[in-house]
């Protein structure tokens, strides 16, 4: 029972970390969605006085992904009852034009004021409209998500690393006196720590079974999955393969540094 | 007569500003049964860990099984070890094993064949009379049973020699001679060394001993 709680307060210390990785992974995973879902959103506008080609106005800025021009058929339908044909026409020609550009990702204010300002310097574009006020908003409210994440995530990082030194502490009391008794008896020192080392593979395998366990029932059951659909994110929350290895990994790092800690740490008493 | 250890000048302490045993000069024959008695605090458990490697010399000499005990490397001690019997007061078993992994503990190191193990076990485990307890634990078990595992262990390997720190210092009178029977037959029959240290010699030994008298530092043969 108690060799059963010590393995159980190991395990929970893994666990923790491995969750809060997983959950940073996520979360990491739905904001670079997010961010991807408004980059496609999100556009500029610009206008200028003669008629541009996409590939020029590419040159401006490696941001630009594409750029199109807005058709000012649909004003000008406005005029058609009042303006003869001739003179819509002519309104048509001397009208300045209007392009929508698209980026290759949504850019931070920085960015965004650097690329207007490339664009206000080609001569033939005269007005870029930005809509900085609500791009602002919408990137600080990401960028402040994103810290707070990180923040969140260091914390909890920082906890369990606390559990895990207690837990050290608690694994060099009870190995010791075994490998103490052992050395005693002459055994070399990967036979004395050979235990250690099996306990720590085990534990690191039983704690990334359980989170690996808590995540694919999270993505059987879809419901997360869907929430975030709702919001026009659409990440893999949970990639079975690479992710439970990448979690089987980490706890078999910290476990066997742990172990590898006690083991180095070890002095036969006199 | 082969010696097993030989001491010569021999100081040891816990502290470089520190002395236990002072400049200690001896020699235990092989198949010899050797007591060390003194009184508490004396040295006596100080000088039978310097035997086995667990505190170095300050100076002088220490040769334990033709091994010079000073500037042992780790991998001399363990191959000594592999050769040694110790006994402890407290028995220092292994809890979380059963009887039958404890006694098994030095033929696991040395390397033999699980079913040659296993006989071995089961032999010594008759011979102290535990073959009903091989699988329960040191705890289930009481002081005089967990100290004839701890003696069963000691003589699992074939020793060339066994080192008894207070083996009976915490056992009642009938586990105490099941104890000093035991460590008698292994020097008897299987021509053990044995050194044991003690504040009481037993009266009735039915072997021939050797007896060492550590005060003040200073160790003595009582003749």
């Amino acid at each position: 029972m108690k060799s059963l709680k010590n393995h159980l307060s190991l395990i929970i210390a893994l666990a923790t970390i491995l969750f809060t990785l997983q959950i940073f992974t996520i979360v990491e995973r739905s904001l670079s969605s997010y961010e991807t879902h408004l980059s496609d959103d999100y556009s500029l506008i610009i206008v200028a006085s003669t008629a541009l080609e996409p590939k020029e106005i590419a040159g401006i800025d490696s941001m630009i992904a594409s750029s199109e021009a807005i058709s000012p058929d649909r004003i000008l339908d406005e005029f058609k009852e009042d303006l003869h044909g001739t003179n819509l026409e002519l309104l048509k020609t001397t009208l300045p034009k209007f392009y929508r550009i698209r980026l290759r990702h949504f850019p931070t204010p920085e960015e965004l004021s650097q690329l207007s300002g490339h664009l206000m310097k080609h001569p033939q574009i005269t007005r870029v409209e930005n809509f900085a006020k609500n791009h602002d908003m919408v990137y600080t409210l990401l960028y402040l998500f994103k810290n707070v994440i990180t923040v969140f995530a260091i914390a909890i990082f920082a906890v369990t690393a606390l559990l895990i030194v207690k837990e050290l502490r608690i694994w060099q009391f009870q190995h010791s006196e075994r490998m103490n008794i052992m050395a005693l008896f002459g055994a070399p020192v990967w036979l004395r720590s050979a235990v250690l080392y099996r306990l720590a593979i085990v534990d690191a395998l039983a704690a990334s079974l359980l989170v690996n366990g808590i995540f694919f029932a999270i993505i059987e059951n879809g419901w997360v999955a869907s929430q975030l659909e709702s919001i026009g994110i659409s990440a893999d929350l949970y990639r079975i393969t690479p992710d439970s290895l990448i979690l089987f990994a980490v706890a078999l790092g910290i476990s066997l540094i742990l172990a590898t800690l006690i083991v180095t740490g070890h002095r036969e008493e006199a | 007569m082969d010696k097993v250890i030989i001491a010569e000048n021999l100081t040891l302490g816990y502290t470089p500003n520190e002395t236990i045993i002072n400049k200690a000069s001896f020699a235990i024959d092989a198949s010899s049964f050797v007591f060390i008695t003194g009184a508490s605090g004396s040295g006596k458990s100080t000088l039978l860990k310097s035997m086995y490697g667990a505190l170095r010399p300050q100076h002088g000499s220490l040769i334990t099984g033709g091994v010079e005990m000073r500037d042992i490397s780790t991998k001399k001690l363990n191959f000594l070890r592999r050769h040694l019997g110790i006994v402890f007061q407290d028995y220092k078993l292994i809890k979380e094993w059963t009887i039958e992994k404890n006694v098994m503990l030095p033929l696991i190191i040395s390397g033999y064949e699980k079913d040659i193990c296993e006989s071995q076990v089961e032999k010594l485990l008759a011979h102290v009379k535990l073959s009903h307890q091989a699988g329960k634990y040191p705890m289930e078990l009481s002081g005089g049973e967990q100290q004839r595992v701890a003696m069963a262990r000691a003589l699992a390997h074939n020793p060339i020699l066994i080192l008894a720190d207070e083996p009976t210092g915490n056992l009642d009178n009938y586990s105490s001679q099941v104890i000093w029977n035991l460590l008698e037959g292994a020097n008897q029959q299987l021509k053990t060394t044995v050194v044991v240290v003690t504040h009481h010699i037993p009266e009735q030994m039915s072997v021939d001993y050797k007896h060492f008298h550590i005060e003040y530092g200073n160790v003595y043969e009582v003749t």
